[in-house]
């Protein structure tokens, strides 16, 4: 409770509606103790008396009866009203809601149903048919206001008792032979009740409002009785001449609908947790950068090439370092495989490449990303805009989420190309069958018009390979492309790649947690481990003999077949937590070798063509081989 | 989609009948005798007795209901004793001015709404966004009724922009630009209510879709990012605001009662609150059913919007 008092009045706004929803209520609670002229006595020699009058505060009405009088009476009425509305279509809502929804089944079919005809009708008709019916008047009124609410609690109220009713502990208390209801008294109203307090801090505004709408259309309170409605219509007569007589109640009518307004958005905003964490932060269009240092200078050669990379998630006061210091390097037409648990960072630093990891929260904090000597990190997003899908081009792992799914698959290849190249619409689709036709879709011309529902997982991640190729691009970056699909499509994408990066001289870095994949498709595979290079090398040179112990045992988690001997491995343990790491070598606590040196200071990436960050590798890296380190 | 039309045309019926009901039912509640609410506590009981049998009054109330929704299928809404007209004639003399009132707003509240929730997604937590959201919570916490005297005050009696009431001038009016004049307001201070909760709405949307991988994607594809936005986000943030849209439908036909009012547009809400204020039942219940009617038809039409703007909707 002090929890959520704190979060709703860290929301500065839901705080101002608190202090005036506050101020007005305790103003029109103590009204009657107030020395204010009586509210309904007329006196019309002082007719329409301006506010700061002599002994009129807010001055008269066209009755010459006080305002000031009138306002507070009036809201006093407005609000009990409008809260007794609220309290009523509250708890006969979440009556029949809880009933329909603990029931379930015809009672429920029924009395939703029901419920669904009211909610056809534009709510205003309801309520003034029920006036038509009733009779003017301020409880007719509240009647009508109330009724017609009543839907929109039952609905809620419904939905959240049907998720209810089906959880452990109410089956529990079935089972243990209580009563319906003694559960739903016991079990499942106290779980309803802040459901039913959003709604209506939500809602009370609004039936305040309408209460006092129909005041104001001379169907509710009557006179000499006056709401804050009822006020407005009077004074409606004179606008013109009197203003301040519509001003004063139609102000105060404002004043509580929005403080309870902004007050209901704080109470839903520190109740529902999600937006209580700031998750709905929009990401922007490309990643923020943050370089304390200066770029560092290139250590390696290659068309692309990655120096000492930092990525963080800034998260609250938390930072996650995902990517800590990462160097990489690829060559023209070789594909280099990133392996690594989740959460290692190895996605984290194929979507730094181009500034596409999400920000808020991604922050780069250091290094450098060259394509073709030129810094990528920190660069204009106009730049960036001009290299992505043309130069450096992307397939991400889930093609059904990745795809847009309102989009014709055709639509978005001949977009992809149309972004970069001023070609017409119908260039660019024939095109488009090109490209599908290069990944080898079977019936391209239909296939354009589809969507991408209408498609298999195989066939829409070859779209996803086409999408990326549709500018020729030069580096392709490939993050899990076929962890999404089942083997034998697997096998056929990767073919696929392969033959691509043949024929056209693509440069791949190609992101998995698979050494299976790693096997059949890369020349060289670098090995990541909580933001870090832990092991790189030829991939056949490190799956023969892989020098880091965690790169023995991700091998030793590859299942091969015919042979059926070897016993698979599970890696014990956790990868850690990349918030706080400990000093040393990030693996150690789940390592059988570690020593205590192993948990002290930086342990450095060391080799040549074959690198490990290893203090005990498992297998010792030739002499020779490191002094040719490029 | 010519098959998911007339399902849905199909599956209006029974909430078409289940309006009639609901509305025969309340006006059932109506204390004492009809007859004798609309000749005066002064009429002869022969009289009241006369009037009850011509108006089937006699009869069991299942007997009454099945009456009255055989004549309304045929037309016959009954006859307004107050205006001594059949109603659904005044209905539908009334009804026009309604459509152009509330239509306008309608499309008002959509388009501005809309513009304003994805530039508040877009630059959030920015100067325009903030602004945006103190103008919503401004614009939803504002009864309409009240905004529309005080923009009669400021606009049409202070500086004399536009005129303080009705549809057409007096004299030498009638054509489009007059009705334009006389429409800006009330549309304006109809629509705001709306557009600050379709702009609320639609902000929650855009945040919502812009989390998605396939904007990932766009932004890999090199597409500009006022296209993210407005074209590949927006796209698919619509099919969660055209509900919001089919609701605040009936938010603008209800508050139009109000603004019909306030400025004295000849339309369906002023009928029905006269009609209330003269007990003139008959032409209340056949307005109600008959906008409701209106309003269902409304939300089929929104409803085939929604599944041809979403291809995965099975039609």
């Amino acid at each position: 409770m002090s929890l959520f008092l704190r979060l709703l009045f860290r929301n500065r706004l839901a705080g101002f509606g608190a202090v005036v929803l506050g101020i007005i209520v305790v103003m029109a609670l103590v009204t009657p103790l107030l020395p204010l002229h009586p509210p309904n006595v007329t006196n019309t020699a002082n007719r329409f008396l301006r506010p700061l009058a002599e002994g009129h505060l807010l001055g008269t009405d066209h009755l010459g009866r006080d305002l000031l009088s009138r306002l507070l009476h009036g809201t006093r009425l407005s609000l009990a009203v409008g809260f007794a509305a609220a309290l009523i279509a509250a708890v006969i809502g979440a009556a029949i809601g809880i009933v329909a929804g603990y029931a379930g089944g015809r009672t429920d079919n029924v009395t939703m149903r029901g419920v669904d005809m009211l909610m056809a009708f534009p709510y205003i008709l309801l309520a003034l048919a029920i006036v038509a019916a009733l009779g003017p008047g301020l409880m007719n009124a509240l009647i009508a206001v109330a009724v017609v609410n009543i839907p929109f609690f039952a609905r809620n109220i419904r939905g959240v008792t049907v998720s209810i009713s089906h959880r452990e502990f109410v089956d529990a208390a079935r089972l243990s032979g209580l009563g319906p209801l003694r559960i739903i008294l016991t079990e499942v109203l106290p779980n309803v009740v802040p459901v039913i307090v959003i709604a209506m801090s939500t809602t009370v505004g609004w039936m305040i409002l309408e209460t006092a709408g129909l005041s104001f259309l001379g169907l509710g309170s009557q006179p000499p009785q006056a709401d804050l409605g009822s006020m407005l219509g009077e004074a409606r007569g004179a606008l013109i001449t009197a203003p301040h007589t519509s001003i004063v109640p139609g102000v105060m009518i404002l004043l509580i609908v929005m403080s309870i307004n902004l007050l209901g958005d704080g109470v839903r905003d520190a109740l529902d947790p999600r937006l209580r964490s700031g998750a709905l932060a929009r990401p922007m269009a490309a990643t923020l950068v943050d370089r304390k240092a200066p770029a560092p200078p290139a250590r390696t050669e290659g068309l692309l090439t990655i120096d000492d990379l930092r990525t963080d998630f800034r998260l609250g006061r938390r930072t996650a370092h995902a990517v800590g210091g990462v160097t990489l390097a690829i060559r023209p037409g070789e594909c280099l495989g990133l392996i690594g648990e989740s959460g290692s960072g190895k996605s984290v630093t194929a979507l730094s490449v181009m500034g596409l990891v999400a920000s808020p929260p991604g922050v780069i904090t250091g290094g450098a990303v060259r394509l073709a000597g030129e810094d990528l990190v920190g660069a204009p997003y106009g730049r960036l805009r001009d290299l992505r899908g043309n130069r450096v081009a992307y397939i991400f792992q889930d093609p059904l989420s990745t795809l847009h799914p309102l989009y014709r698959v055709g639509d978005q290849l001949a977009e992809a190309i149309r972004v970069h190249h001023a070609v017409s619409r119908a260039e660019a689709g024939e095109r488009a069958i090109k490209l599908l036709v290069d990944v080898q879709i079977p019936n391209p011309r239909a296939r354009i018009g589809a969507y991408p529902h209408q498609l298999s997982g195989g066939m829409r991640q070859r779209v996803g390979i086409a999408m990326a190729l549709s500018n020729d691009p030069d580096v392709l970056i490939a993050d899990e492309p076929t962890t999404a699909l089942d083997v034998t499509v697997q096998a056929q994408i990767l073919k696929l790649l392969d033959d691509l990066r043949r024929d056209r001289g693509l440069a791949i870095l190609f992101i998995t947690h698979d050494f299976g994949v790693v096997a059949q498709l890369c020349d060289r595979v670098a090995v990541m481990y909580a933001g870090r290079i832990v092991e790189e090398g030829p991939t056949q040179e490190v799956l023969d003999a892989p020098a880091h112990p965690y790169t023995a045992r991700l091998i030793a988690c590859v299942p091969e077949l015919g042979t059926g001997r070897r016993r698979l491995e599970a890696i014990s343990g956790l990868p850690p937590n990349v918030d706080d790491l400990p000093p040393g070598c990030a693996f150690a606590p789940r390592c059988d070798k570690a020593q205590p040196e192993c948990r002290q200071g930086e342990i450095p990436l060391e080799g040549g063509v074959r690198r490990v960050r290893c203090l005990y590798p498992e297998t010792h890296l030739p002499e020779t081989e490191l002094e040719a380190a490029p | 989609m010519g098959g998911y039309i007339l399902k849905r045309l199909v599956s209006a019926i029974p909430v078409l009948l289940g309006i009639t009901v609901i509305v025969f039912l309340i006006m059932a509640l109506i204390p004492g005798d009809p007859a004798t609410a609309i000749l005066g506590s002064y009429a002869t009981p022969e009289n009241v007795d006369r009037l009850n049998r011509h108006l089937g009054l006699d009869r069991p109330l299942w007997q009454q209901y099945f009456v009255w929704v055989g004549n309304l299928l045929q037309g016959d809404f009954g006859r307004s004793f107050a205006l001594n007209r059949p109603v659904l004639d005044e209905i539908l003399d009334r009804f026009g001015a309604t459509l152009v009132l509330a239509g306008t707003a309608f499309m008002l509240c959509a388009i501005i709404g809309i513009v304003a929730g994805v530039v508040s997604a877009a630059r959030q937590y920015r100067f325009a966004d903030k602004a945006i959201t103190a103008a919503v919570i401004l614009g939803i916490s504002v009864p309409s009724f009240f905004l529309g005297m005080m923009m009669i005050l400021l606009f049409a009696v202070k500086l004399r922009w536009f005129p303080v009431s009705g549809m057409y001038s007096m004299f030498g009016g009638g054509d489009l630009a007059d009705l334009i004049r006389h429409l800006a307001m009330p549309a304006i201070a109809l629509s705001l209510v709306a557009t600050g909760v379709v702009a609320r709405l639609s902000r929650a949307a855009m945040l919502e879709v812009l989390r998605l991988d396939f904007v990932r994607t766009a932004r890999a594809k090199g597409v500009p990012e006022r296209r993210v936005i407005w074209g590949h986000a927006l796209r698919a943030a619509m099919v969660s605001i055209i509900p919001v849209l089919g609701l605040q439908a009936g938010f603008v036909l209800s508050g139009a009662v109000y603004i019909e009012i306030v400025f004295q547009w000849p339309g369906i809400g002023r009928m029905l609150v006269d009609a209330i204020l003269k007990r003139d039942i008959l032409l209340v219940q056949g307005g109600v059913v008959f906008v409701a009617a209106c309003y269902v038809g409304f939300n089929i039409v929104v409803d085939v919007v929604q599944a041809w703007l979403d291809p995965r909707i099975k039609t």
